[in-house]
């Protein structure tokens, strides 16, 4: 076993070594422009461009002509919201979104708020993170045009019900937007059952090269229109101009047609390893909780708060497993994190979260140290933290007046 | 976030963590802080002679702020109140290298020992301690 072990993989995910070799005749020998239509460089990397396109819409079930390709998934969640309200501003300027999705859409959604250009509503969640199609219903009005509502949560892994918020929508003639990032690749995604219009996810998380990701927009029933955001030579059918990076577009292929294949034994042998580390480390110490859905969820996702401890402390702690942190201390705002507060889970708690996110390459051996090493610095961070101290001594911490700062 | 090999030193190797007795004769508690804000420390010092003899902290938080209580305790010993009072929140930072976003950690630091600083001087005046 070999460390650091990675076990972040919902940040982003090691590149598959097949899918590097796939790629590496995309640089020097095939270099061509998937846009020049005169010469054999340019047939060649069309070509390859086209097969990838058709491998990654058939683990969606799309069509290939569905797929735009982006820089990533952000760039995809910008393309469809703005893309959207752009296009169909004379039809309606309504979003509803819900209060935990990434911020790529909630600040995209702000973004157009800010600008005048629509109006949001941000739905809540349960206790576990889920949207409820009901709210969904209860939320739309005659100027709704869009609901972007993400397949499975970033820092809980909980999957939300798709598929009936589809069919609201579908019933209610108001285009629908997944941002299906950590699902993709993970779970079975099918756009036609699940009533998706607009899709966005991306390579690196599902063991693919970082800089390529896709939106798909659906073209039939109904024909989704986009306006661009990038102006140029009007690839990707007008939707996105840009040169296309042909070698990351050969991994992106490659790295979906690999999810497919080995999705049912990946799906058994993560969730197995998960469900071991969620119940030797939740046996072991006494008020850790999880976070998110303890079934429907992803199943590399782990996520728990391990109370009296603070979360950078505990990353700290455990320097040779890359793990992340809800605690404000590790984020940028200084904030804890919002999708655990949106679950109800206090502040305090939320400070002392960590999630686990497992993948392709981890290992039982990895799960083992990782299982013994949070036990060994949770015990001890405990023992140093006062709060465990009163908690043990019987004082209600809740009653305590604390000087906030 | 990279920390600084001190910070790790204290975090790894924390300086006389743990508990005196409250009630303990020339004991003084500091408790700073709120789990909401993610950072709770409590600094205890044992006076003896108007000299503080032995130091004790419990931290709840980042590195950074365990690192800042840990030195605190460290300096606190074999000083006198007088010079107690006298330690700043920059010469922590300045120390322990915190980054900017760290400062807070420090001041933290500051205000637990003059918080266990002020509840000495209220039991040694004859007043009851007002820390839980």
């Amino acid at each position: 076993m070999k460390l650091p072990i990675f076990l972040d993989n919902h940040s982003t995910t090691p590149m598959d070594p097949r899918v590097l070799e796939a790629m590496l005749p995309y640089f020097v020998e095939k270099f061509g422009n998937a846009a020049s239509r005169n010469h054999a460089f340019g047939w060649a990397a069309e070509e390859a461009v086209e097969e990838a396109r058709k491998r990654i819409a058939k683990l969606i079930k799309a069509d290939a002509k569905e797929i735009v390709f982006t820089s990533g998934a952000t760039e995809s969640d910008n393309l469809a919201l703005k893309g959207v309200l752009e296009m169909y501003k004379e039809k309606g300027t309504h979003i509803i979104t819900s209060s935990t999705e990434h911020r790529a859409v909630l600040d995209t959604a702000k973004s157009l708020e800010a600008k005048g250009l629509a109006t949001v509503t941000y739905l809540p969640v349960d206790k576990h993170g889920m949207v409820n199609p009901q709210d969904v219903q209860n939320a739309i009005t005659d100027k709704t045009i869009l609901i972007s509502v993400m397949l499975a949560n970033n820092e809980i892994g909980t999957i939300n019900p798709i598929a009936e918020i589809g069919k609201i929508a579908k019933a209610r003639g108001i285009l629908f937007h997944c941002d299906a990032t950590q699902g993709v690749g993970k779970i079975p995604v099918d756009v036609q059952t699940m009533g998706i219009d607009l899709m966005s996810f991306s390579a690196h998380k599902i063991y693919g090269p970082k800089g390529i990701g896709a939106l798909y927009v659906r073209k039939r029933n109904p024909r989704v229109r986009i306006a661009p955001q990038i102006d140029g030579g009007g690839h990707e059918r007008g939707m996105r101009s840009g040169t296309l990076p042909v070698p990351l577009i050969v991994g992106f292929g490659k790295a979906c047609e690999l999810c497919e294949q080995e999705m049912a034994t990946e799906t058994a042998r993560l969730t197995k390893m998960r469900d071991r580390l969620q119940a030797e480390i939740m046996a072991a110490l006494e008020e850790s909780y999880l976070n998110g859905h303890p079934t429907n969820r992803l199943p590399g996702n782990l996520n728990i708060s391990f109370a009296y401890v603070e979360g950078e402390s505990l990353l700290m702690g455990m320097k040779d497993i890359a793990l992340s942190s809800g605690s404000a201390c590790t984020s940028a705002t200084l904030e804890p994190s919002y999708v655990l507060r949106a679950l109800g889970v206090g502040t305090e708690l939320a400070h002392s979260s960590i999630r686990f996110g497992l993948g392709r390459f981890n290992t039982e051996d990895e799960i083992d140290y990782t299982i013994k090493k949070v036990i060994e610095i949770v015990t001890k961070l405990r023992e140093m933290s006062p709060l465990y101290e009163m908690a043990k001594e019987g004082v209600d911490l809740k009653s305590v007046q604390w000087a906030a700062h | 976030m990279a920390y600084s090999d001190k910070v790790v030193d204290h975090f790894n190797n924390p300086r006389n963590m743990g508990s005196f007795k409250k009630d303990e004769d020339g004991v003084g508690t500091g408790m700073v802080g709120a789990p909401e804000c993610g950072d709770v420390m409590k600094l205890q010092i044992k006076v003896q002679n108007d000299t503080i003899v032995d130091a004790k902290f419990k931290t709840f938080g980042c590195g950074s702020a365990i690192a800042s209580s840990s030195l605190a305790t460290e300096w606190l010993k074999g000083k006198t109140i007088e010079e107690a009072q006298q330690i700043k929140n920059t010469d922590i930072v300045q120390e322990l290298n915190l980054p900017p976003v760290k400062i807070h950690c420090s001041v933290l630091a500051e205000d637990a020992i003059k918080a266990a600083l002020a509840d000495y001087q209220k039991k040694a005046d004859g007043q009851p301690s007002d820390t839980k």
